[in-house]
């Protein structure tokens, strides 16, 4: 088997073995949830619903503001309780609904199912849209707007990412053994909502099972033509969306443009699997799957929860924590977020739960840059990391601002491989900022 | 969950959070390991009195760097091995029966000077052990060159420098040539052959001559306590490759570079054998010490793989025309001290394409 690959990159120990033979769990329900209006890149929801107001499981309680954003729904049904700002995952106050559990369930999204090929393009995408789905890989970007490419853009195909090049998270991998089909049924769906008729999978070659399961059931709905699957190497970030375009179709999307700008579309394989449920069960995007993990937690595991479950409930649920706690993050330890408490939610973008101990993390204690080169040997796309992260240490952004800051994809592989324990890309991200703010 | 822990401060950082095992202190420790079949070997070949040379210097370096650093307040990084290594490459580049002193009067040199002077590790321009044997080879010339350990009879190499010596028949050559490097031997080949009338291409075939690269690869010739056993160096420098601590870019620019040149040269010059002329060069002086431990030191060399293969070559292309042209017998530390030189330069304008870019 050919494995492919890209320039760069890293190979952190996959510590995947805690987690990836273990089948979906549901958690049960917790008693208050807070939902998050700005779970997604773009302008924050609005809400529609008032404090006081009962809701049920599913309903619309923030509407999307403007084309870049998504709606969201009650995850579970009962009594809006307050609209207030709380912590987030994106480190700071947002505006969140809560909800305090009442009332009874519908399981109306496990009864209903739509005939979607009787449906065209644009009734699909409404659904899409209506269901607020975004990318459930981490960025969290509107799938609507990828999948209404301007006319001008011609797209031919899409891609579907399940690399999950992330250490510790099996949360993709799972979601693959868990539901093939619907699966392969949720890129048919996409390809029909795109016009086009050629998707390629992606998936690394640590998920031999996963990617047998899906060869197998592509070939058993006799949809080989259109839609192929490619095994890539193991290694991070091999699920970054410009390394994957050019890995699978050898386009390079120029220096701040979009995928659409060659004609690729990119799917996590989570988002696709949302918008099968979506469309076929007008279900909105109120729950998802995630890795809990860490050797710090009792009963790591994949599990389904509720969008805006407070982390702490969620550890609770998988037997607490054996040790003390050193971060807690939220998505996968190379780009994952470090979150500041315990009480924040789980959104849409929340791949997993991830608890390190202090010994396990790395400390931010550094010292000089010795010119080693590991960073440029590491940056997948191609920048002078060392250089530039000496330059903004000093605030010598006049420097930085020449060095093309923008086009780092914040992977984190050159601060993983510096010896000097140097936070690279955290530098990176203050030139980033200083360009974007003369912008 | 237990109120404890849902009060406990969590650590906030930006991720990564993991990261590489490999930090400073191991590569440092790494190479210092590494350097250690050349020394061991240097200290059965040439006596205790290089031991003493090592652990003084080494010593020396060491509460040098703790010195400065306590003076200038900076925090204390002794722990890191950077040190350790300099002031072992400084004992390295002193000959063997050099005096006590010298070796830790150039790790005084290259750790306070220097490394510390510039700001400590990761901001000196030039290599601070072989900046310590320039500044060593400029104070105390005689003490660097001519205090060569004499081999006894029956050592190869004693045989080879006879058989030099006895194609000049002239016992003031004798003088001369024994107990010289044999670099410095062959540079002397044309002005030995004019003072005693001999044939020079006998001189060069005793010196191009199996049994002499034999004596190179093994160590048991003159030179400095860490150039003479080119088998040990290579295999210190196979284990910086295998445990990745150094990319293949420098040593391969640098010996690539060298031996094209040095090839070149004996086929235009008409020599009979090249290849061993190649190989006598390859194998003696500091070459394989400077380009596996000297010109990869990682502060003073660049950082992406083109300027690593640039400043290889370049290091490669200087230690060549020193050689086969210069004043001194060797070149390794000037050519790699002159490269150290021209890495902003390099860096300047090696730049990666960016991905997605076009090429400015």
């Amino acid at each position: 088997m050919i494995t492919k690959t890209f320039k760069g990159g890293v190979h952190p120990p996959e510590n995947k073995k805690l987690t990836d033979k273990k089948k979906y769990e549901n958690l049960s329900i917790p008693s208050t949830i807070r939902v998050p209006l700005l779970q997604h890149i773009g302008k924050p929801a609005v809400p529609v619903v008032n404090i006081g107001d009962i809701v049920e499981e599913g309903q619309l309680i923030a509407k999307a503001d403007g084309f870049i954003s998504a709606n969201i729904h009650a995850p579970l049904p009962g009594k809006v309780t307050d609209i207030n700002l709380f912590a987030t995952h994106m480190g700071r106050k947002n505006t969140c609904i809560v909800i305090e559990v009442q009332g009874n369930f519908g399981h109306k999204y496990n009864t209903f199912f739509n005939d979607w090929p009787s449906l065209d393009s644009a009734q699909l995408l409404e659904k899409v849209i209506a269901a607020g789905i975004v990318g459930m890989g981490g960025a969290a970007f509107p799938t609507h707007v990828k999948l209404s490419p301007p006319a001008e853009k011609p797209v031919d195909c899409l891609l579907v990412n399940a690399a999950e090049c992330e250490p510790f998270l099996t949360v993709d991998d799972n979601l693959v053994k868990a539901f093939p089909d619907e699966i392969i049924e949720g890129i048919e769906i996409t390809l029909k909502i795109l016009k086009i008729r050629k998707a390629v999978i992606g998936i690394e070659n640590n998920k031999k099972e996963s990617f047998n399961l899906l060869k197998k059931t592509i070939a058993s709905k006799n949809l080989s033509s259109s839609i192929s699957i490619k095994m890539l190497k193991t290694k991070y970030p091999q699920g970054s969306e410009k390394q994957l375009i050019q890995v699978l179709t050898g386009r390079v999307v120029p220096s701040g443009r979009l995928p659409m700008d060659v004609g690729v579309v990119v799917q996590n394989v989570g988002t696709v699997f949302a918008i099968n449920e979506a469309v076929i069960k007008n279900k909105p995007l109120y729950e998802r799957y995630i890795t809990v993990t860490g050797s710090a937690v009792k009963k790591p595991g994949n599990y389904k929860v509720k969008i805006g479950t407070p982390v702490s409930e969620i550890i609770d649920e998988c037997g607490g924590l054996i040790k003390e706690p050193g971060k807690v993050i939220m998505g996968g330890p190379m780009c994952g977020l470090a979150l500041s408490s315990l009480d924040i939610p789980v959104v849409k973008g929340t791949s997993g739960i991830l608890v390190l101990t202090e010994k396990e993390t790395s400390v931010g204690d550094y010292c000089a840059c010795i010119r080693c080169g590991r960073c440029v040997q590491a940056c997948p796309v191609n920048l002078l990391p060392l250089e530039m992260a000496n330059a903004a240490e000093f605030t010598r952004f006049d420097l930085t601002d020449e060095m093309n800051p923008l086009d780092c994809i914040m992977c984190g592989s050159c601060a993983y491989v510096c010896p000097s324990g140097r936070p690279i890309n955290h530098f990176i991200k203050l030139a980033q900022n200083h360009l974007r703010n003369k912008k | 969950m237990s109120m404890d822990i849902k009060e406990k401060k969590l650590i906030l950082s930006q991720a990564p959070h993991i990261h590489a095992k490999q930090n400073v202190t191991v590569i440092m420790w790494i190479v210092f390991a590494s350097l250690m079949p050349a020394a061991v070997n240097s200290v059965l070949i040439f006596g205790t009195n290089v031991l003493i040379i090592m652990l003084l210097s080494v010593a020396a370096a060491l509460s040098a760097e703790l010195a400065v650093r306590f003076f200038l307040k900076r925090k204390l990084t002794v722990y890191n091995g950077s040190a350790a290594v300099t002031g072992l490459l400084v004992a390295m580049n002193v000959p063997p029966q050099s005096a006590w002193w010298l070796a830790p009067v150039g790790s005084f040199f290259a750790i306070i000077i220097v490394k510390e002077l510039f700001g400590g590790l990761g901001f000196n321009i030039f290599n601070p052990a072989l900046a310590a044997r320039a500044f060593l080879m400029a104070s105390w010339p005689a003490e660097m060159t001519t205090k060569w350990f004499t081999f006894g009879n029956g050592s190869i190499i004693s045989g080879n420098i006879d058989a030099v010596s006895s194609a000049t028949a002239s016992s003031n050559v004798i003088d001369v040539i024994s107990g010289a490097t044999p670099l410095a031997v062959l540079k002397a080949v044309p002005s030995l052959a004019h003072q005693s009338g001999a044939a020079a291409s006998e001189m060069y075939n005793a010196l191009f001559s199996f049994d002499m690269l034999k004596s190179l690869a093994w160590g048991n010739i003159g030179g400095v306590i860490g150039e003479t056993s080119a088998a040990m160096l290579l295999v210190g420098g196979i284990i910086l490759l295998i445990t990745k601590v150094i990319r293949w870019h420098i040593p391969a620019a640098y010996i690539g570079t060298f031996s094209v040149i040095i090839l070149i040269y004996y086929f235009a010059t008409g020599f009979e054998t090249p290849f061993y002329a190649l190989f006598f060069h390859l194998l003696s002086g500091g070459l394989i010490l400077g380009a596996f431990f000297m010109a990869t030191d990682m502060v003073t060399s660049p950082a992406t793989s083109k300027g690593m293969i640039i400043f290889g070559a370049g290091c490669g292309l200087l230690t060549a025309v020193i050689r086969l042209y210069g004043g001194y017998p060797e070149g390794v530390s000037y050519s790699i001290l002159l490269m150290n030189a021209a890495v902003p330069l390099i860096e300047r304008y090696i730049k990666p394409k960016v991905f997605g870019t076009r090429a400015k």
